[in-house]
């Protein structure tokens, strides 16, 4: 798999990334960089060996179902840019 | 040309549990913005997502419902796609691995050929467990819109059908029946209107006989299945419509607008579709024993289908009855309260009160059949009362009426409105006499080999006594008297 210019704006559009062409340019080396080592990695025969789906091989820890957190919504809200009504203000998005 | 419909469906089901999936922070209803989001739910720097045990019971408890196999292993991954109400910039979902595999469900739908309706197995590919995002108010707040992230974190299972469905009926049927099951199994209160159960729609059109999937467009967050039915309807008939007058259909992703009874495209989905899936680094794969699923298979009610069954066998109920009563857990917990408390063989007759009485005066107040006023011991105490023939059955729907305004017991009404039943031979003969003597034109009539004179006879007779004389006593003294 090679990537192209195009396919590192449009994963940067996707992602809300603003990148200039001298930064796509770096960004479409290191990433093909990161391709071709995993290209090398694909040539070993990997047939019969179930995938890990992370790096360490344990498996995940449960919570008991209960309420630990209290409302601290004055405290988050103090850093946020724009509040009212208790709601975060963001630009507009509609559909 | 003829044209069928391929629907296939995604319902989003909110699981009851008190915490978030990931984080402890409550899920409760209503609460004033964003005061259930806590750092987690807000994505804050730093914070990491601790999986909750009940989520994960609660899936295992569905796939046990619909036969699936449940994953040993599953795994955790992240859904990429930018909006305000997601302030990680991704959703924790399942992709590959999914907790539940296939399973299927048995839905109810019109026959073709016959009045009673069929069975028929739509086929549930998988559901996976998710978090759900918080919610944006588009009200002007100075050109910005608002969010509240409450029900950031929510855990959810999503349901994913296969597209086994041929109409609106039959998908209104299918999610019917999956609104009905996660609730009888205890993990979604069913509340549509607060969106603890969503139905996204893929509806396609397709030549008949044809094999092949025509394009498709789903319709988004449909809360009530009446809209649903209305939603598919048009959308099949737009998309019909389309192919004939020579167009193509885009896949894309439409809203239902209620008030004009129409769907509309909302977005095209070539670029927001892709969500550069991976497996979330920060949560490990999710291991499930068979000793975890015992546990939770212990726990589990008896479902619908094997309690309609059990009716059937044990009770001697028609198919129907069984069906009908088995529609809903909270029915079948009242038929089961009332029935255990009579004989077997009246069991049918206890269906029917429930089914009939019972629902018509529910339906008619609009109360859920959790609150009835009449008890399931209330409405057995009636009933025993026929059956010892103490009252007859057109009395009983007069006790009933008073019981439901809260008199009291049967027993009880029965006594200070005197309806008892008069058994007393030779109290009914004097009934009789008296309607005899008052009608002798009925009597010449019935001796001239009217037989319907003997009914109005009989007829006078019940109502002179105001219905509480034993008509089958009442029957054989006038035949007796009037040989």
């Amino acid at each position: 798999m090679s990537l192209n210019l195009s396919d590192v704006k449009r994963i940067a559009h996707l992602a809300r990334v603003e990148i200039d062409d001298a930064d796509a340019e770096t960004a479409l080396r290191q990433l093909s960089g990161i391709l071709g080592l995993i290209a090398e990695m694909q040539s070993i025969n990997t047939d019969g060996i179930t995938p890990m789906s992370h790096s360490q091989d344990i498996t995940q820890r449960l919570r008991d179902d209960a309420v630990t957190e209290t409302d601290q919504r004055a405290l988050f809200q103090s850093v946020a840019p724009a509040v009212e009504g208790g709601l975060y203000l963001v630009p507009k998005v509609i559909e | 040309m003829k044209w069928e419909v391929v629907i296939g469906l995604e319902t989003h089901v909110q699981l009851q549990t008190q915490s978030k999936i990931f984080c402890g922070a409550s899920t409760a209803f209503g609460s004033e913005p964003n005061t259930q989001a806590d750092a987690v739910s807000l994505a804050l720097p730093g914070v990491l997502p601790v999986l909750n045990r009940e989520a994960v019971r609660c899936a295992i408890k569905f796939g046990l419902a619909i036969g699936a196999d449940i994953a040993p292993r599953s795994v955790f991954a992240r859904k990429n796609y930018f909006y305000p109400d997601l302030p990680k910039g991704y959703q924790i979902s399942q992709y590959e691995l999914p907790v539940v595999g296939k399973g299927c469900l048995t839905i109810r739908v019109p026959a073709a050929n016959s009045e009673q309706p069929e069975d028929k197995v739509v086929n549930i590919t998988r559901a996976h467990l998710e978090e759900d995002a918080g919610k944006s108010v588009h009200e002007d707040f100075h050109g910005m819109s608002g969010i509240d992230l409450n029900r950031a974190g929510t855990p959810l299972l999503e349901i994913v059908s296969e597209p086994d469905m041929r109409s609106a009926a039959e998908a209104v049927a299918y999610a019917k029946k999956l609104h009905e099951l996660v609730q009888w199994i205890g993990i979604c209160d069913g509340n549509m209107q607060e969106g603890s159960f969503r139905c996204d729609v893929n509806v396609s059109v397709r030549p008949e006989g044809s094999e092949k999937l025509g394009t498709r467009r789903e319709i988004k967050n449909l809360n009530s299945f009446r809209f649903m039915q209305q939603a598919i309807e048009y959308e099949t008939r737009w998309q019909i419509e389309t192919l004939e007058d020579g167009g193509t259909i885009q896949q894309a992703t439409v809203l239902f607008d209620p008030d004009s009874g129409e769907t509309r495209a909302m977005r095209t989905k070539e670029e927001a579709n892709d969500y550069r899936y991976f497996p979330d680094p920060d949560l490990l794969p999710l291991q499930i024993t068979t000793d975890d699923i015992a546990h939770v298979k212990a726990a589990m009610p008896e479902l619908p289908d094997a309690m309609k069954a059990r009716f059937e066998q044990e009770y001697g109920l028609p198919a129907y009855d069984a069906a009908t009563i088995t529609a809903s857990r909270a029915m079948a917990d009242y038929f089961v309260a009332a029935a255990g408390a009579l004989p077997k063989e009246f069991a049918k007759q206890a269906a029917n009160w429930v089914m009939g009485s019972v629902a018509a005066k529910l339906n008619e107040e609009s109360r859920e059949i959790a609150d009835c006023p009449v008890s399931p011991a209330q409405l057995a105490g009636l009933l025993k009362r026929i059956q010892d023939g103490t009252i007859s059955g057109k009395i009983a729907k007069e006790v009933f009426d008073a019981m439901w305004v809260g008199e009291g017991d049967a027993d009880a009404i029965i006594e200070s409105k005197g309806l008892k039943q008069v058994s007393d031979a030779g109290e009914i003969e004097k009934i009789v006499d008296e309607v005899l003597a008052a009608n002798a034109a009925m009597v010449t009539e019935y001796k001239a080999g009217k037989e319907k004179a003997f009914n109005s006879l009989v007829g006078q007779c019940m109502k002179v006594s105001k219905g509480k004389a034993n008509p089958a006593q009442v029957n054989e003294i006038l035949k007796k008297k009037l040989v």
